[in-house]
């Protein structure tokens, strides 16, 4: 399901990592040179692993005294020529919005990984959840447009770690990656590239900051008020204020086909499609390939399928034939800007959406408001625990018209 | 216009936004003073919070950070680390660095980050219309203490002593010779250097605290109050102990710190 840049020459190497650790990794690959954070479970892996590894390859790592701080120092040392990240969770991450609302409006490349856990409030520290999904798009104050890049696997944990960072500088704006506590934490076995990759600043002609890095003789300035292109405040007038908010949110709503990413798997000819993003796209996928009957060659998915097959009382269950079910995954990658006109194309042939999500079904909104003439149906779960593949797949049999007592519990 | 405001300042920029009367001024002309004595322009960027005085950098020719309320410091923190050879100033007022920035004072302070941090004290919230601040007088009536303010006010100077920042100051705007020999000592100190400067707001502290709009008389009221002393507990009863208090080279420095590290583990 990964893009990979092709004829990469760059050699590869097979490891097993840790959902934080591949971020780091994919961060170092990048260039990231400065971190700043503050622990907070579930993502004091990075901060750990980055006070580790910022001084070996020549970077600066600090830890500050709170996420507020994290958040500004990023920024200060973006503007100091040193591409930075910052990692927290929940709260951490709702102490840094007016931060990520200032290097919005400053456009400075930036950033965040949010490692979702429970909330609200202290929450639920160690449990999953996707519960800030519309935080990460509308947290900061004002009106703004960002980019959030959500990792379902190790995998990804690594490569849009390493996208992000691109993104950030192409856009010259922050870049969230939106992660949970599940990918954060799980080991899989994924690709490191070796070395690190030069990620060049693209100036954009619609940006409205200035753009130079401090200490190049350009007399920077870096105003949070609303300004020009020099820098100089216009926050007092009203009809270039009004201009400058429609060209900061024109530079990313305009660029939703470089920006829009979502993966697919068997929609070619499906009347069902599961939209899912993050972690939850996981058990997706199993649901997808449990209803068409797709074989998994690995072991431990058969096994835990036999088991709850015997669980659910294998007899009806076999003779519930639903391998012929005609249902696909729409994984969405890039969660804001909202993919409207991808989902809308690859969602064409389809009557039935399901959006399963760690949350109170509210991602399912925007999927409703962009796929009107569909039956859009939510799957909320809260608690921490990720929907099980069995789950979905409930739902999709509810959805065919399969009687769920034919399946019996 | 003199050749230092050819050299230092954006003619474009200007008007300032400062009041007639106000402090910020001759703070702003002391640290380009200072920067001309050293001879560092290119070598200086500038950080700021939100407030009247962190308007002050924002007419430089210099790079500048005007950054979010009270976060100057952070800010400044992350540009350091990132370029540790350059010399960062910070402008901040008594309630950027104080109150909203106290946690980030006290951290920066204990680090003994080399920074250059201006804290322009007025004794009130003047930007937003003479609101009560962590260095307003007790019992002073102001817009949000109508019955006297009832909260000790904090002495910033005390408190990064405390902690440890290597080079601290206090002057006043009626004493800009010093205070540009101040700063000019604090960008050249390698270390977490902290220079208060007590500032007259004839608009909203002149109303409330002193009574007084002229600036003039209440600069000396300023000099009044104040005693040039070696230490803080030389100035004695009722008087506020102005001066260099520590100017001390021996503490190590975080980025240096942090380079020695980086040093060993880079190989």
């Amino acid at each position: 399901m990964i893009k990979r840049k092709e004829g990469s020459l760059q050699k590869e190497t097979q490891v097993v990592l840790q959902g934080n650790e591949a971020c780091v990794k994919g961060a170092l690959y990048a260039g990231c040179s400065f971190f700043a954070g503050y622990p907070i479970t579930p993502s004091t892996e990075i901060i750990e692993m980055m006070s580790g590894e910022m001084p070996k390859t020549g970077g600066a790592f600090i830890q500050m005294e709170d996420e507020i701080a994290s958040a500004c120092a990023i920024i200060g040392a973006r503007w100091g020529g040193s591409k930075a990240m910052t990692a927290t969770s929940g709260p951490g991450y709702t102490l840094m919005q007016e931060a990520i609302g200032f290097a919005a409006v400053t456009e400075t490349p930036t950033v965040i990984v949010n490692v979702q856990r429970g909330g609200p409030s202290t929450g639920q520290p160690t449990l999953s959840s996707q519960q800030d999904i519309y935080q990460a798009r509308y947290g900061s104050h004002g009106d703004y447009e960002i980019i959030v890049l959500a990792p379902s696997s190790v995998q990804e944990m690594y490569d849009f770690t390493i996208r992000a960072f691109e993104l950030a500088e192409q856009f010259r704006t922050p870049v969230i990656l939106l992660a949970d506590e599940v990918v954060g934490h799980m080991r899989e076995k994924i690709m490191v590239r070796e070395g690190c990759e030069e990620i060049r600043s693209q100036r954009q002609k619609y940006v409205v900051s200035p753009q130079a890095d401090f200490f190049k003789g350009a007399n920077t300035m870096v105003e949070g008020q609303l300004h020009d292109e020099e820098g100089r405040r216009i926050g007092h007038v009203a009809e270039k204020s009004g201009q400058f908010i429609h060209n900061i949110n024109r530079k990313i709503q305009s660029n939703l086909d470089i920006l829009s990413e979502v993966s697919t798997y068997c929609m070619e000819d499906a009347d069902i499609a599961i939209v899912a993003y993050g972690s939850v796209a996981r058990p997706s996928l199993n649901a997808v390939k449990h209803a068409r009957g797709i074989r998994d060659d690995r072991m431990l998915p058969k096994v835990k399928m036999i088991k709850d097959l015997f669980k659910r009382g294998v007899g009806e269950m076999i003779h519930t034939d639903y391998s012929h079910l005609k249902v696909g995954l729409v994984k969405i990658d890039t969660v804001w800007p909202f993919p409207e006109k991808l989902l809308k194309q690859v969602t064409k042939g389809v009557d039935t959406v399901i959006v399963p999500e760690m949350n109170v079904g509210k991602y399912c909104r925007e999927v409703q408001r962009v796929l009107k003439d569909k039956n859009v149906v939510s799957m909320p779960k809260c608690g921490g625990n990720i929907h099980t593949p069995m789950e979905i797949l409930d739902e999709i049999l509810k959805m065919a018209g399969l009687e769920k007592k034919k399946v019996g519990r | 216009m003199n050749k230092l405001y050819e050299t230092y300042i954006k003619k474009e920029a200007l008007p300032t936004l400062f009041c007639s009367g106000c402090g910020n001024g001759i703070v702003q002309v002391a640290a380009m003073e200072a920067m001309e004595k050293l001879g560092c322009k290119d070598e200086v960027a500038c950080v700021s919070g939100i407030g009247c005085s962190s308007w002050i950098p924002c007419y430089y020719k210099l790079d500048v950070l005007h950054g979010m309320h009270g976060r100057a410091l952070p800010f400044a923190e992350g540009l350091k680390l990132a370029r540790p050879d350059k010399k960062i100033l910070v402008f901040t007022g008594d309630g950027d660095c104080a109150a909203i920035g106290g946690n980030h004072l006290i951290h920066a302070a204990a680090r003994n980050i080399d920074l250059t941090v201006i804290m322009v004290n007025n004794y009130i919230y003047g930007m937003t219309g003479g609101q009560k601040s962590p260095t307003t007088p007790k019992g002073s009536v102001t817009k949000t203490s109508p019955w006297g303010s009832m909260d000790e006010p904090i002495d910033a100077v005390k408190l990064v002593m405390v902690l440890g920042a290597t080079y601290v100051a206090r002057w006043t705007t009626a004493h800009p010779a010093q205070l540009a020999k101040s700063m000019a000592e604090g960008m050249k100190h390698e270390g977490f250097s902290f220079i208060e400067v007590l500032s007259q707001c004839p608009v909203q502290a002149g109303k409330s605290l002193w009574k007084e709009k002229d600036s003039y008389r209440i600069m000396e009221t300023y000099k009044r109050m104040t005693k040039s002393c070696g230490s803080l507990e030389e100035a004695g009863e009722g008087k506020i102990p102005i001066g260099v208090f520590r100017h001390d080279n021996q503490r190590e420095e975080y980025a240096s710190k942090l380079k020695t590290v980086t040093r060993k583990q880079k190989g």
